[in-house]
C-alpha cells in the first residue's frame, strides 16, 4: 500500500494523478476464510481491521450486498460523542471516541476527525437535572464533560436563540472533545488498511443463506458461491434480523427508518455540535459548509430508506426555534437510513446460539460514533470467543435477565 | 458582450422598468425578468466563483438546472444566501451580491487553489492533512471551512412568514408545459378532481420558446386557450410558482408555493407550503439539457443551448456577440436559428456527429450559417469570458483545426427527462440508448398503498422530446383518446457524446467539467474509478460530483457516462445514485411554517393560565404545558420565593393550580378487575368515597407512574395521574382494554381538561373553606384518604382529602369553566389567612420534605418499586399485574439492587444534583465503582438545611452511614445517610 | 406518509393522526411463563422484510386500535381490521398470497 501524504500528492500531481494504486482491491471470494464478516460498513470493517492489527488474524473476508460504507455509515450525521450516562455505554463510546483521535494516523488515511466540541442543551428543569447526573457519572468513567451555563453556550454558538418563550436555554452538558468526522472517510480507511493486511473485501455480494453443522456455522452462501469459514461475524445493522433468520436464531430488533437533511452550503457559523432533545433536532456544519441536521425515527417498521416528512417539519421547526438565522437557509438533500432498535436502545455485541457465529447490531441511531470502539470488542470477542470487558454487558441476553443499559434516562431520544 | 436586444422579449414588460443592484452596481431590468436575464442584459456574465478552485463562473442555464449563478439576495431580515438567479423574479429594489470570493468577485484570493489544481484532485484531503494529529483540528480543517460554504450567514431573524396548507385530489400534475396542461385538460374532462402546479411564473414550458404549432397555431395560442379552458372548471384547481419538491409514499406531495418572493414585504406570506395527497402523481416535468464535456467548458459565456434561446426569445437578451454552437443533436440548431433570426452572428455549429440527415441542420445551412459535421471544441479560450474556441475533429486526440474568436458558446449534450418525482418513492429507470437517457420504466412505478403505480409520467418526463408526442403521451398517461396534433421537424437521432474530443489526453481532460459549481472534472471521475471507487455512490462521495446546491442535474448522467467508459461497462450496469427530496432547495423557513415562538409547539393552558401570567409567575413547560414555577415578588430571586412560598404553606395556606394533573375515569362492571391488573396494589376492594395512592408499572416491570386513585360508585373509579402522564396512561389503557382484554367491559375518558383542581394546602385550609362555606370539610366528615362531593363558596365541588405536602391539604375539583371563578373565590377568602399561591418547585421541595417519591426524580425508567421501598403498594396476592412477571427476572429480583434513602451532608449544606456515591476501586474499564446516586436534592426552607434522596446500594439497612459523595469540581463531599422522611414521620400534619 | 383506513371509523386516516403499536396479534405471557417465552414476548418482536402485522391507533380520530397487514419493504397496505381477533382474517391473508405468491403466510 502506497502511503498518502501530502509529497505523494506531490509526486503524483505531475503525471495528473495516473500513477495510484487502488484503495482496497476486489478480489473474487476464496473457497474459505478464518473469519468470515457480513457487512462491509464502518463496524464490520473496523472488526476486520482490528482482528487483524490485535490478534494477527488476516485470512478475513469481508461482504456486502452493497457498496461498502453505503448503510448506515454513509448516511449518519457523523456526530461523535461519549457523555453517555451507564456505564457500559460510557466505556465503549469512550473507547471508540479515543481511537477516533488517532485514527487517521493509524490507519493512514485522513477520517477528518474534529474534536470541535459537542453541547447537548438542558431545556427544563428535568434536563438539567439529567445532564447533571450524566457530568457526575462521566467523571467517574474516565469522560471528560462539564457542565455550562446560558452565557458560555452563548458564548460558543453565538447563532443559538437561549431566550426562546416556550424552552429557554438552561444550560448543557459539554463535551469539548466531541465532535464529528468525515462518515465515508472511515469506512474508505478502514477497507483500505484491511485490503493491505490483505483481508479480501468482497462487494456486491449478497448472503443468501447460513450453513451450519452440529451448532457451529460451516459456510455462507452467497451471490457469488458457497464460501466457507472458521468464524462468522454478523455485522449489518439494518438486516440484522434477516441474516440471524438464516442463521436460524431470532434478534431482539426491530428496523425503523432514521432520517437527515442538510441545508445548502453556507460560510462557517457554528463550530460546535448542537443536539436540543427536548425539542427534538441536532445540528452541527460539516467542513462544506452545509448545515447537517438530524430529525426523528418512524415509529413502525419500514426497510425503505425513506421516512416520513412530518418529522422533517417537527425537526426544523424545533431548529427554527433554537437557530432564529437558519428560517432563510434552504432544505437540500433529504433521505433516511433503517436502523435496528433493541428493547433498550443499547447495541447487542454478543455470542449466539450458534458456537462460532458472532453478532454486533442494534446500534439504533448512533451507531457511527462507536464505529473503532465496536470494531475493538467485536474483533476481541470474535478472536477469543469470549467477550472483553468492552462487550460484556452488551450480550443479546441481557433483556431476558431485565439487565437492561438504557440510555434513554438521561439523554432522550436522540444519539 | 452580452446585452439587451432591441426587439423581443415574450415575457418582459418593456414598459416597467426594474432598478436592482449587484455588488452594489446599480442596474435595471424590466418587469418579467429573472434576475440573470437582467444581469446578462447588463453584461454582468461573471456572477460567482466556484467552491473548490474558485473558478470564474457565469450564467450556464435559464431554469431550475442552474449550477452557478447562485448570490446572496436582499438585506436584514430578508436576506438569502445561495438563491438562484435563473428562477428569481426581477422586482424593484433587489439588491444582490455575488458569493464566494475575496476580497472582490474580479479579484478572488482563492483562487490561488485553481492554479493549485493538479495537486487538489479528487479526495486529496483523504490522502494528506493527515500529520501532525492536531492540525487537522487547528490549522487545515478552519482553512477548509472558510473557503468552502458558498452564501454568506444570515445574521437576523426572518422577516417574513410561511404558511402551510392540505390539499386533496385525484390527480396532482406536476409541470405546466403542453403535456401538463394536455393531461390535465384531458383528466378533469372525465370528471377527476385535478390539481396543476408550475414552478415558474409561466406556462407552456419549452414548446411556446421552440415555435411548435399546435392544432395549426402556434404553441401558445393552445396553451392560453387550454389554460383558460381549465381555469373555467371547478375540479381544476391551477398554481403557478408552485414546485412539487418531494413525492412521498401514499401520494403525499410537498409543494413549495412561492407566493411573495417576487414582491417582497407585501404582507402576504413570503411561502406557502401545500401538503398535497394525491390519488395518482403525473409528473410532467419536462427534461433537462446536458452540457458536453470539453475543455474550457466551465468558462463564463459557455452556456447550454436552451437557455441561450431562452434568454433570447424570452427576455430578449441576447448572451453573447457571436456564439459558436456545438452539439451532438438536432434540437442546438434550433438556437442558432433563434440567435440567427435576432440579427445575432453564429460563426459556426460544430456537431459532433458526422452525418446530418434532419430539417434542422438543413434549415441551418440555408440560413447561410456554417455547420461543421464530425467536428468538436478542443478548448474554449478566456478567463472570465469566453473570448475563442479551438475546434478539433471528434473523432482525435484534440489536435487543433481552427480557431475561431466568439463570446459565447450554447452547447448540447442531449436531453435528460426529469425524473426526480418519479424517483423519490423508488421508481426505476431504463437507460434508453437511442436517446441517450435514463427515462422512467413504466413496468416498474413507484407503489402506492393499493400497489398501483403511484406515479405515472408525461411527455418529455417520459423521455418523448417531439411536441407530438409529448401530447400524445400526455393524453395516454391519464387514459384519455384523441390528443391534438402538433407540426414539428423531423430530427435525426442524437449521438451520445461524454467526452469532446473522443480522445482527448489527460491534460484536456482535467480541464473538462462536470459538476460546475463543486468543480469536478473528467479527470476526476477517471481517478475515483482508478483508485476502486467504482460504485457510482462512492464516485459521487469521492469527487462531491453532483452533491453540489444543482444536486447534479446538469452533471450526473454525464458523470456516471465517463464513470462507466473507466470502468468498460455499460452505463446501465453503472446505474444512478439515489435520486432524494427535493427537486429544489426549499426554504427551510417555508417547512417550519408558523410554528415559531409561543406557538412553536401547540401550549396547553390550565383554566388558571391568564391569573399565573398576570402575577407574573414564573413558567416552566411541563409536557406542553406550563406551569407556574414560582411567584416570584419585585425584588426576589426565584429561590427566595420558592422559599418563601414553601414556609407560608407550612405555617398559613398556600395555594396550588393542579389542574394539570391527570384524570381519568375508569367506568363498567369490570373497572375494578382492570385496575387490579393495571395497578400494583388492589384497587377492586377500595370503598367508595375512599382514596388510595397506586402505582403503575410497565409490562417489564419498571415503575411508570402514580397518583390516587378515588372510588365514586359502584363501578366507578377516577384515575389520578402524574401532569405528564395523563395522555399516555390512557392510551395505555385503551390498548390493553381493545387489544387484550376486549372482552372485559370497561370504559375509560380522560377528563383531565374538564376539571380544574387546586391544592389548598397549610394549616388554616380548613379554615379557608369553612369561610367559603357549604360542604361539612371537617376532619370526621371528610377524613384523609377520603373524598366528597359538595358546594364550597357556591361552587359545586369535589374535594379530595389528599396530600402530597404532608400538611392538611384538600384537593377540589371544580368543572374547568368554573375554574377560574373558583380559584379568585380561593385567593379573595383567603387574604385573612395569608394565603400564597405556590408553584412547582415549591411542590417539589415539600414533598421532598416529605420523603415522598417523584416519578421522574426517583424513577427513570429503570427503577421498580421495591427500590422505593414501596413493596406495601405491591399486592403479594393478585396472582397477575402488568409488570408482575417482568419483575420476577433475575437483575430486578436481586438484592444488590440499589434502594431509596434519605441523604444529608454532615455540615448542611446541598447535595449537588445528579451526584453519584463512588465505591472502592475501578470496574474492567477502568471506570470507578459507584454504590448509589443522589435523585432529589434541595434546600428544605423548613429545616434550614440540605435535604436529599437517593438510591443507595443496601438501602436502609445503611442508615448512619457516612459515604462520599461526588461534586462537579472532582472532589467529594461526606453525606450521612438517613431516613427519607424529614418532616413529620408520624403524619400528624396531614391527618387532622 | 401513510395512510391506513381505520375499520371503525371508515376515514382514510394519514400517519400523523395514528400512533403505531408495533406487532400485532401478540400473545401476552405472565406471571408463571418461562424465561424463554416472556422474552420473546417482550423483545423478540417479528421484524420481518416483507409482510407485517401490526398495531395501529387512530388517536386523534375515534381513538380505537386497529390492525394493518403491510409489507415494510414496499409499504403497500393489504388491509387493516379491529383488533379484536388473534389473527389475522381469511380475506385479508387470501389477498395477500395473491399479491405475494412467495409469502409463507401466518405465524
Amino acid at each position: 500500500m502506497k502511503r498518502y501524504s501530502v509529497f505523494a500528492i506531490a509526486r503524483e500531481a505531475l503525471r495528473y494523478h495516473q500513477g495510484w494504486d487502488k484503495a482496497w482491491a476486489s478480489p473474487a471470494p476464496k473457497s474459505s476464510y478464518d473469519v468470515i464478516i457480513v457487512g462491509a460498513g464502518g463496524h464490520g470493517l473496523a472488526t476486520a481491521y482490528y482482528l487483524g492489527k490485535n490478534f494477527g488474524i488476516t485470512n478475513v473476508a469481508v461482504i456486502e450486498k452493497g457498496w461498502l460504507g453505503g448503510g448506515n455509515t454513509g448516511r449518519n450525521t457523523t456526530i461523535i460523542r461519549s457523555n453517555y450516562l451507564q456505564d457500559p455505554s460510557a466505556a465503549i463510546y469512550e473507547k471508540a471516541r479515543s481511537l477516533y483521535e488517532d485514527l487517521s494516523q493509524d490507519i493512514n488515511y485522513n477520517v477528518m476527525f474534529s474534536p470541535r466540541g459537542l453541547l447537548m442543551l438542558a431545556q427544563t428543569h428535568h434536563e438539567v437535572r439529567g445532564y447533571l447526573r450524566t457530568v457526575h457519572a462521566n467523571n467517574l468513567q474516565g469522560v471528560k464533560t462539564e457542565w455550562i451555563g446560558p452565557e458560555k453556550v452563548k458564548e460558543l454558538v453565538p447563532i443559538i436563540n437561549i431566550d426562546g418563550p416556550r424552552y429557554p436555554v438552561l444550560g448543557a452538558l459539554y463535551q469539548a472533545r466531541g465532535g464529528t468526522a468525515r462518515h465515508d472517510a472511515v469506512a474508505w480507511g478502514y477497507a483500505r488498511a484491511c485490503s493491505a493486511m490483505g483481508m479480501d473485501i468482497i462487494q456486491q455480494c449478497e448472503v443468501t443463506g447460513v450453513r451450519s453443522e452440529g451448532g457451529k456455522v460451516v459456510g455462507v452462501d452467497t451471490t457469488k458461491g458457497y464460501i466457507g469459514t472458521k468464524k462468522l461475524g454478523i455485522v449489518v445493522a439494518g438486516h440484522s434480523g434477516q441474516v440471524a433468520d438464516m442463521a436460524g436464531f431470532r434478534l431482539p430488533v426491530e428496523a425503523v427508518a432514521l432520517q437527515a437533511l442538510v441545508s445548502e452550503p453556507i460560510k462557517p457559523c457554528m463550530d460546535v455540535v448542537v443536539m436540543a432533545n427536548t425539542v427534538h433536532g441536532y445540528m452541527s456544519q460539516s467542513d462544506k459548509g452545509e448545515m447537517v441536521i438530524g430529525g426523528g425515527t418512524d415509529g413502525f417498521n419500514n426497510f425503505t430508506q425513506r421516512g416520513s416528512f412530518h418529522h422533517i417539519e417537527e425537526t426544523l421547526r424545533a431548529l427554527v426555534e433554537t437557530f432564529p438565522m437558519i428560517s432563510r437557509l434552504k432544505m437540500l438533500r433529504q433521505w433516511g437510513g433503517i436502523v435496528d432498535m433493541t428493547g433498550d436502545r443499547s447495541p447487542i455485541i454478543s455470542k449466539t446460539p450458534l458456537g462460532n457465529c458472532f453478532i454486533n447490531c442494534g446500534w439504533g441511531t448512533g451507531g457511527f460514533k462507536a464505529i473503532p470502539g465496536s470494531g475493538w470488542a467485536m474483533a476481541e470477542l470474535m478472536a477469543k470467543g469470549e467477550p472483553g470487558p468492552l462487550a460484556a454487558e452488551f450480550n443479546m441476553w441481557r433483556f431476558r435477565e431485565g439487565q437492561f443499559i438504557d440510555e434513554s434516562v438521561a439523554a432522550g431520544v436522540a444519539h | 458582450m452580452s446585452s439587451r436586444l432591441a426587439k423581443g422579449g415574450r415575457l418582459i414588460d418593456r414598459t416597467t422598468a426594474c432598478e436592482f443592484s449587484f455588488n452594489g452596481k446599480r442596474l435595471k431590468g424590466y418587469k418579467g425578468d429573472t434576475l440573470a436575464a437582467a444581469l446578462l442584459a447588463n453584461d454582468q456574465m461573471l456572477v460567482g466563483r466556484s467552491f473548490k478552485y474558485h473558478r470564474p463562473r457565469g450564467i450556464v442555464g435559464s431554469g431550475a438546472e442552474e449550477p452557478n449563478a447562485l448570490v446572496n439576495m436582499g438585506t436584514g431580515g430578508r436576506f438569502e444566501p445561495n438563491q438562484r438567479t435563473t428562477t428569481t423574479e426581477l422586482f424593484d429594489g433587489l439588491t444582490s451580491t455575488s458569493q464566494n470570493h475575496w476580497p472582490s468577485l474580479e479579484f478572488d484570493i482563492g483562487v490561488v487553489n485553481n492554479y493549485a489544481a493538479r495537486f487538489l484532485p479528487a479526495g486529496f484531503y483523504y490522502k494528506t492533512f493527515i500529520h501532525p494529529r492536531f492540525a487537522w483540528k487547528h490549522v487545515f480543517e478552519p482553512i477548509v471551512r472558510q473557503s468552502a460554504g458558498l452564501g454568506q450567514v444570515p445574521k437576523e431573524r426572518d422577516a417574513d412568514r410561511y404558511e402551510q396548507a392540505y390539499a386533496f385530489c385525484d390527480l396532482l400534475i406536476v409541470g405546466g408545459g403542453i403535456a401538463g396542461l394536455q393531461a390535465a385538460l384531458t383528466a378533469a374532462k372525465a370528471g377527476k378532481r385535478i390539481w396543476l402546479v408550475e414552478q415558474t411564473a409561466h406556462w407552456g414550458g419549452r414548446a411556446v420558446v421552440d415555435g411548435v404549432e399546435i392544432e395549426g397555431q402556434p404553441a401558445e395560442v393552445w396553451v392560453n386557450a387550454t389554460l383558460a379552458a381549465l381555469s373555467k372548471m371547478e375540479n381544476v384547481t391551477i398554481r403557478n410558482r408552485c414546485m412539487a419538491a418531494g413525492s412521498y409514499d401514499h401520494g403525499y406531495v410537498l409543494a413549495d408555493e412561492k407566493v411573495a418572493d417576487h414582491t417582497p414585504g407585501d404582507g402576504r406570506p413570503r411561502h406557502r407550503l401545500w401538503r398535497i395527497r394525491a390519488g395518482q402523481i403525473v409528473t410532467a416535468t419536462g427534461a433537462i439539457e446536458r452540457p458536453l464535456s470539453f475543455a474550457g467548458n466551465d468558462i463564463p459565456g459557455v452556456m447550454l443551448a436552451g437557455a441561450v434561446r431562452d434568454y433570447v426569445i424570452n427576455f430578449g437578451v441576447a448572451p453573447g456577440d457571436r456564439t459558436v454552437v456545438v452539439t451532438n443533436n438536432d434540437d442546438a440548431y434550433r438556437t442558432a436559428i433563434a440567435l440567427k433570426e435576432a440579427g445575432l452572428e453564429v460563426p459556426v455549429i460544430l456537431d459532433a456527429r458526422a452525418n446530418l440527415t434532419g430539417e434542422l441542420p438543413a434549415k441551418a445551412r440555408a440560413m447561410g450559417i456554417r455547420v461543421e459535421a464530425g467536428k468538436g471544441i478542443a478548448k474554449v479560450k478566456g478567463g472570465k469570458r469566453v473570448t475563442s474556441v479551438a475546434i478539433c475533429a471528434q473523432a482525435g486526440q484534440g489536435a487543433v483545426l481552427e480557431e475561431i474568436s466568439c463570446d459565447a458558446v450554447a452547447m448540447s449534450g442531449g436531453w435528460s427527462p426529469v425524473v426526480h418525482l418519479w424517483s423519490h418513492c423508488g421508481g426505476k429507470l431504463n437507460w434508453d440508448t437511442a436517446k441517450a437517457h435514463f427515462a422512467p420504466d413504466p413496468a416498474r412505478p413507484p407503489l402506492n398503498h393499493d400497489g398501483s403505480a403511484l406515479v405515472v409520467t408525461a411527455g418529455s418526463a417520459s423521455g418523448h422530446l417531439l411536441a407530438d408526442e409529448v401530447l400524445a403521451d400526455a393524453t395516454r398517461a391519464v387514459g384519455g383518446e384523441g390528443a391534438p396534433s402538433a407540426k414539428v421537424p423531423h430530427e435525426a437521432p442524437i449521438e451520445a457524446v461524454w467526452v469532446m474530443p473522443q480522445g482527448a489526453p489527460v491534460e484536456l481532460r482535467a480541464k473538462m467539467w462536470l459538476d460546475y459549481q463543486n468543480d469536478v472534472k473528467v479527470s476526476d471521475v477517471q481517478l475515483a474509478a482508478r483508485e476502486g471507487y467504482t460504485s457510482v455512490e462512492h464516485t459521487k462521495r469521492y469527487t462531491t460530483l453532483g452533491m453540489a446546491t444543482d444536486q447534479g442535474k446538469l452533471s450526473n448522467i454525464n458523470g456516471l457516462a465517463i464513470l462507466a467508459d473507466s470502468l468498460s461497462t455499460a452505463i446501465p450496469q453503472v446505474g444512478t445514485t439515489t435520486f432524494r427530496p427535493p427537486y429544489t432547495p426549499v426554504t427551510i423557513g417555508a417547512l417550519a411554517g408558523e410554528a415559531r415562538g409561543e406557538i412553536f409547539q401547540p401550549l396547553r393552558r390550565t383554566p388558571v393560565y391568564d391569573w399565573h401570567m398576570a402575577q407574573n409567575a414564573y413558567m416552566e413547560p411541563v409536557g406542553l404545558w406550563r406551569r407556574p414555577y414560582c411567584y416570584p415578588r419585585a425584588g426576589e430571586t426565584h429561590e427566595q420565593a420558592v422559599h418563601r412560598e414553601v414556609l407560608n404553606t407550612r405555617t398559613n395556606v398556600g395555594l396550588l393550580d393542579a389542574s394539570t394533573l391527570g384524570k381519568i375515569i375508569v367506568k363498567g362492571p369490570d373497572a375494578g378487575k382492570f385496575l387490579d391488573m393495571l395497578y400494583t396494589n388492589v384497587m377492586s376492594n377500595l370503598g367508595i368515597g375512599k382514596c388510595r395512592y397506586g402505582l403503575m408499572c410497565n409490562e417489564q416491570g419498571f415503575l411508570s407512574d402514580d397518583g390516587v386513585v378515588a372510588r365514586i360508585d359502584e363501578d366507578t373509579w377516577l384515575c389520578h395521574t402524574t401532569s405528564g402522564g395523563a395522555d399516555r396512561i390512557h392510551a395505555w389503557m385503551e390498548d390493553w382494554l381493545q387489544c387484550e382484554w376486549w372482552d372485559w367491559q370497561v370504559y375509560t375518558a380522560n377528563v383531565t381538561e374538564q376539571y380544574a383542581q387546586f391544592a389548598v394546602v397549610g394549616p388554616k385550609a380548613r379554615k379557608l373553606l369553612e369561610k367559603l362555606g357549604g360542604m361539612d370539610v371537617s376532619k370526621e366528615t371528610l377524613p384523609f384518604m377520603q373524598w366528597a362531593d359538595g358546594v364550597l363558596g357556591g361552587f359545586r365541588v369535589r374535594a379530595y382529602r389528599i396530600s402530597f405536602s404532608g400538611e392538611l391539604s384538600y384537593e377540589i375539583a371544580v368543572p374547568a369553566s368554573e375554574g377560574r371563578a373558583f380559584w379568585d373565590a380561593l385567593v379573595a377568602a383567603g387574604a385573612e389567612f395569608g394565603l400564597m399561591p405556590y408553584g412547582t418547585e415549591g411542590l417539589h421541595i415539600m414533598r421532598a420534605e416529605k420523603g415522598f417519591i417523584m416519578i421522574g426524580d426517583e424513577t427513570d425508567g429503570t427503577v421498580i418499586p421495591q427500590d422505593l421501598n414501596l413493596g406495601w403498594a405491591i399486592s403479594k396476592k393478585k396472582a397477575d399485574y402488568l409488570g408482575k412477571r417482568g419483575q420476577e427476572r433475575p437483575y430486578l429480583a436481586s438484592p444488590d439492587r440499589w434502594k431509596l434513602v434519605g441523604l444529608e451532608t454532615l455540615d448542611g449544606s446541598v447535595i449537588q444534583d445528579g451526584a453519584y456515591a463512588p465505591a472502592p476501586g475501578f470496574n474492567a474499564n477502568g471506570q470507578r465503582n459507584t454504590q448509589g446516586r443522589v435523585t432529589s436534592t434541595y434546600y428544605s426552607p423548613t429545616l434550614k438545611r440540605g435535604i436529599a434522596m437517593g438510591l443507595v446500594k443496601g438501602g436502609l439497612s445503611r442508615i448512619g452511614e457516612v459515604i462520599e459523595m461526588t461534586k462537579l469540581d472532582g472532589s467529594t463531599q461526606q453525606v450521612r445517610i438517613c431516613d427519607p422522611v424529614f418532616y413529620d414521620k408520624e403524619g400528624e400534619k396531614q391527618n387532622v | 406518509m401513510l395512510i391506513l383506513e381505520c375499520p371503525y371509523c371508515g376515514v382514510k386516516a394519514e400517519e400523523t393522526e395514528l400512533t403505531p403499536g408495533y406487532e400485532a396479534h401478540l400473545k401476552r405471557f405472565g406471571p408463571g411463563s418461562s424465561d424463554e417465552d416472556f422474552e420473546n414476548y417482550m423483545f423478540a418482536r417479528k421484524n420481518p422484510k416483507g409482510v407485517h402485522f401490526e398495531r395501529w391507533r387512530h388517536a386523534y380520530g375515534c381513538g380505537k386500535w386497529f390492525l394493518a397487514a403491510r409489507c415494510t419493504a414496499t409499504l403497500e397496505v393489504f388491509g387493516t381490521y379491529p383488533a379484536q381477533t388473534s389473527e389475522p382474517p381469511a380475506e385479508i391473508v387470501a389477498k395477500i398470497k395473491a399479491k405475494r405468491p412467495d409469502w409463507k403466510g401466518y405465524k
